[in-house]
């Protein structure tokens, strides 16, 4: 192995610290070296050795009890089981013998620690199966050295290194201390897929019991010792400032210790706001609300949802806008044509509201700041905390703890900064918690987008195929070039497609508002879907098409087709009668194809029947969180479709709480039927592909059913 | 000081009684399984049982509770058996799992007065409790299987 250019002192304490494992045991990594991408396996001795710090790493004690520890957060999403179902498969363990542990923030150790794009599995898989793999050679090895027989005469299950011809057995925690002396084998031969024993299979979520005893600790059930409750009254204009505040009656309140003015950095910006810390979250919010607070609203525009969306038609009209994508040239065609498609579609701006609002703790204690939370991006926080505050980054610790919900939300840096900002103010502990109202009234938000969609059909074809979307590109905001394209533009719409249709192209019309935006399940291909899955069916009505046929004449790619054929199939589409609606996107490297079943009740109302969803994300771990995720997806696009939007008035938001920001409830949830492709594909998305399709198959269906086409999110389906 | 019940167990807190219930339950006796999310009693995140009736612990005043009891979900069963709570773990209910206390103290209280609940009834007496997740689907099918546990051990 290459040896680091300036090797650093590790001792095995160091090494261990951090995650509270000591003793003696197996315990094996990754590191990355400099030239190369792929990650090489070591054991702790060379690690040691060599001063190199490990990657994620799996550590197993002399009782046979497995730790990993993961980069990567819990948020809902089963990496909690999913994680621990690929170790134990390679490693020949039982699955209750593996538990995990969250990493601390640390971008040089562990690589990009951020849980968004769907990313966690399909990022990590390959390299936890060679880990998983390597670490039970190593101790089948131990064994045989024991035994002195050959390696390849024994096998290891359930813990436990067997040779077979003797009878001979022995635990894996008996092997550990002799196995942590052997170099890591260099090539080890993984399973067949058809050899899996725990892979693919629907097993139960480990973290189940923790969350229905009320044991699981999310980041608002952290507590520290002397550890105070803050609650801020930030600007309700993103991007204002604070003139001045009276706190007088907020100091009367018992419990109230300090009351000053904070700011917290809203990507490339700041948000400001008055802070009250308390003995308890009650005494924060009562000292909050007792604040009276002068604004600064200067030097911005104070936006009202009319204004953005007329700006966004107008510019839709008047602009080419930036290109992103192009083959062929639709204009021309679209300019002679005699009958042409030519509609906009709107899609709302949305609040990520996860049930659990936003909060952090934070310890400030001179020389470093140790921080707790429902946090997505661990290494992000460490990077920005320790800029702004001066300190170095080792002396920035920041703790994952269970995210309750997170979609994006939680993987921004402003409420751990604020946190950090408060801590070092009153040099001590504090609980940094959002109201609802806080959470739901500050942003940042998914964008609302408009699109401009021209279509030709000459012959039963598409002809020309032209979209211009206007709307905020979440990248303005970090820093990307504003005269180059959004990248997201063609974000949910099948490559498939796009191969097979002669002249298409794609373009984004640069909008900016004083609205913070940011990813939101899914992104954009949460609204991109609606836009381009709805004109799609515009344009195979036109053609006089079945829309699932139409789609498949263009989706040519070999898993579309038989992703189709699939979906055909499970919903009896071809015995259909009307109210069928069918909708295909792509996101993170799956595709998933939605058909929405609706049917008008005897009172008249719309109600979904069914609705099936075809998934194909390649090499999988667990179909049942798949189906979970997928289920799961169907309602929070259900919610965004026909329920709730983000609206503004005078550059203020207009919901704060759910009483005007409401959420799909029990009784509107319809029933849900989840296929999985199987193929031998590399590991796609799941926490977030299943949401694009879903609106604009019931819009489709909606369509097919009544003759109306919707094209503005979120709609009434009591209206229909 | 205000005299509390619980989960069966004697308290006397220090604070103002109208200090809502949820903020003594997670900041003064340190029972964090009791969640906030809203506030207003539209999310049904900080249910807990008042007497055996689902309350909204976010708008119940301390006071309202003195010399009551008050169960919450650390309280709901010995050994995380209620059935509720094996049907939970049978078909993998919660996802993030942050709402599902609140869930679980709603279906409680449906179960006990309604020990067969037609799909209806489910989503009657759980119309104020939101999974932002979306798991729905698997609450309802919980809510029955907890519901024949309960039948076959009677």
């Amino acid at each position: 192995m290459s040896v680091p250019a300036s090797p650093k002192n590790i001792s095995r304490r160091d090494f261990l610290r951090s995650s509270g494992l000591t003793g003696a045991a197996l315990c094996l990594g990754f590191y990355f070296p400099a030239s190369a991408e792929a990650p090489k396996i070591i054991n702790q001795a060379e690690a040691e050795q060599f001063g190199i710090e490990m990657n994620s790493w799996i550590y197993i004690d002399t009782s046979g009890k497995v730790t990993l520890v993961s980069h990567r957060a819990e948020m809902g999403q089963g990496v909690y089981q999913s994680i621990p179902q690929i170790i134990a498969e390679e490693l020949e363990v039982n699955l209750n013998d593996v538990n995990i542990i969250f990493a601390k923030g640390n971008k040089e150790k562990y690589g990009n620690q951020i849980t968004g794009g769907s990313s966690t599995i399909r990022g990590s898989y390959k390299h936890l199966l060679n880990l998983s793999a390597t670490a039970r050679e190593m101790l089948i090895a131990a064994a045989a050295a024991k035994w002195d027989v050959p390696a390849s005469e024994c096998h290891a299950e359930a813990g436990t290194v067997i040779h077979k011809s003797s009878g001979r057995k022995l635990h894996y925690g008996e092997l550990v201390v002799d196995a942590s002396k052997l170099p890591a084998p260099k090539n080890v031969t993984l399973k067949k897929t058809s050899e899996y024993k725990l892979i693919r299979k629907p097993l139960h979520r480990q973290d189940t019991a923790l969350k229905t005893n009320g044991t699981a600790v999310f980041g608002l059930d952290k507590k520290i010792p002397g550890m105070l409750y803050a609650m801020v009254e930030r600007n309700p204009r993103f991007l204002g400032k604070v003139k001045s505040f009276d706190d007088t009656d907020t100091r009367k309140i018992p419990g109230v210790t300090h009351v000053f003015k904070v700011r917290m950095g809203v990507h490339n910006t700041f948000r400001e706001g008055v802070a009250v810390v308390a003995n308890s979250t009650w005494a924060a919010l009562q000292g909050k609300k007792a604040l009276k607070v002068e604004w600064d609203d200067s030097g911005f525009e104070h936006v009202s949802t009319e204004d953005l969306y007329s700006r966004m038609k107008t510019i839709l009209n008047t602009q080419e806008g930036l290109s992103f994508r192009k083959k062929g040239d639709p204009t021309p065609i679209i300019e002679q044509a005699q009958k042409k498609i030519d509609v906009v579609y709107e899609t709302p701006y949305q609040s990520h509201s996860c049930l659990e609002p936003l909060n952090c703790v934070a310890h400030y204690q001179g020389d470093q700041i140790e921080i707790w939370g429902p946090i997505q991006a661990p290494d992000w926080i460490q990077d920005y905390v320790s800029k702004d505050l001066g300190l170095p980054k080792e002396k920035v610790i920041v703790n994952m703890t269970f995210l309750g919900g997170g979609f994006g939300r939680k993987a921004f840096m402003d409420y751990p900064h604020e946190a950090a900002v408060i801590s070092k103010e009153i040099k001590g502990p504090v609980q940094v918690v959002w109201t609802r109202e806080d959470d739901m009234t500050q942003g940042p938000y998914r964008p609302g987008i408009c699109y401009r969609c021209e279509g030709v059909v000459t012959n039963g074809e598409i002809d020309a195929f032209k979209v211009r979307f206007a709307g905020q590109n979440i990248g303005h905001w970090q820093g990307a070039p504003k005269d180059k394209p959004n990248g997201s533009t063609t974000e949910g719409f099948l490559k498939a497609y796009y191969d097979n249709i002669q002249n298409i192209s794609f373009a984004d019309v640069p909008f900016e508002t004083p609205i913070p935006p940011l990813w939101w399940r899914s992104v954009y291909a949460s609204t991109n879907g609606f836009a381009y899955e709805s004109f799609m069916d515009e344009l195979a009505i036109a053609a006089g098409k079945d829309p699932l046929v139409f789609r498949k004449q263009y989706a040519k790619e070999e898993r579309c087709q038989q992703l189709i054929n699939k979906l055909e199939e499970v919903s009896g589409w071809k015995n259909r009668k009307k109210g069928y609606g069918v909708a295909i996107t792509e996101c993170f490297g799956t595709t998933v194809g939605q058909v929405v079943k609706i049917s008008r009740q005897a009172d008249g109302k719309i109600k979904i029947d069914q609705v099936w969803a075809v998934i194909d994300c390649g090499w999988y771990v667990n179909p049942d969180t798949i189906k979970a995720q997928v289920e799961g997806s169907i309602v929070m696009a259900l919610g965004a479709a026909t329920i709730h939007e983000i609206t503004f008035d005078n550059g203020m938001v207009v919901q704060k709480n759910f009483y005007a920001y409401n959420m799909p409830r029990i009784s509107d949830v319809p029933p849900v039927e989840v296929h999985i492709m199987e193929n031998s594909a590399d590991a796609a998305g799941v926490g977030e592909p299943g949401l694009p399709p879903f609106a604009p198959a019931l819009t489709n269906a909606i369509y097919d059913l009544t003759g109306k086409r919707i094209r503005k999110l979120p709609f009434s389906m009591a209206a229909i | 000081m205000i005299s509390l019940n619980v989960n069966r167990h004697n308290y006397e807190v220090d604070v103002d009684p109208d200090m809502p219930l949820l903020w003594v339950i997670r900041d003064v006796l340190g029972l964090t399984g009791t969640k906030y999310g809203c506030g207003v009693a539209q999310c049904g995140a900080c249910t807990v049982h008042l007497n055996g009736e689902a309350v909204r612990s976010c708008v119940t005043k301390v006071k309202r509770a003195e010399g009551q009891k008050v169960i919450t979900i650390e309280g709901l069963s010995e050994a995380n058996n209620h059935p509720l709570q094996q049907a939970w773990a049978e078909i993998d209910v919660p996802q993030c799992g942050y709402c599902h206390s609140g869930q679980l103290m709603s279906a409680a209280v449906l179960l006990r007065e309604n020990p067969h609940p037609t799909d209806e009834d489910i989503d009657d007496a759980m119309a104020g409790n939101i999974c932002r997740c979306g798991t729905y689907l698997r609450i309802r099918k919980a809510i029955h299987i907890a519901a024949e546990m309960q039948q076959k051990g009677s």
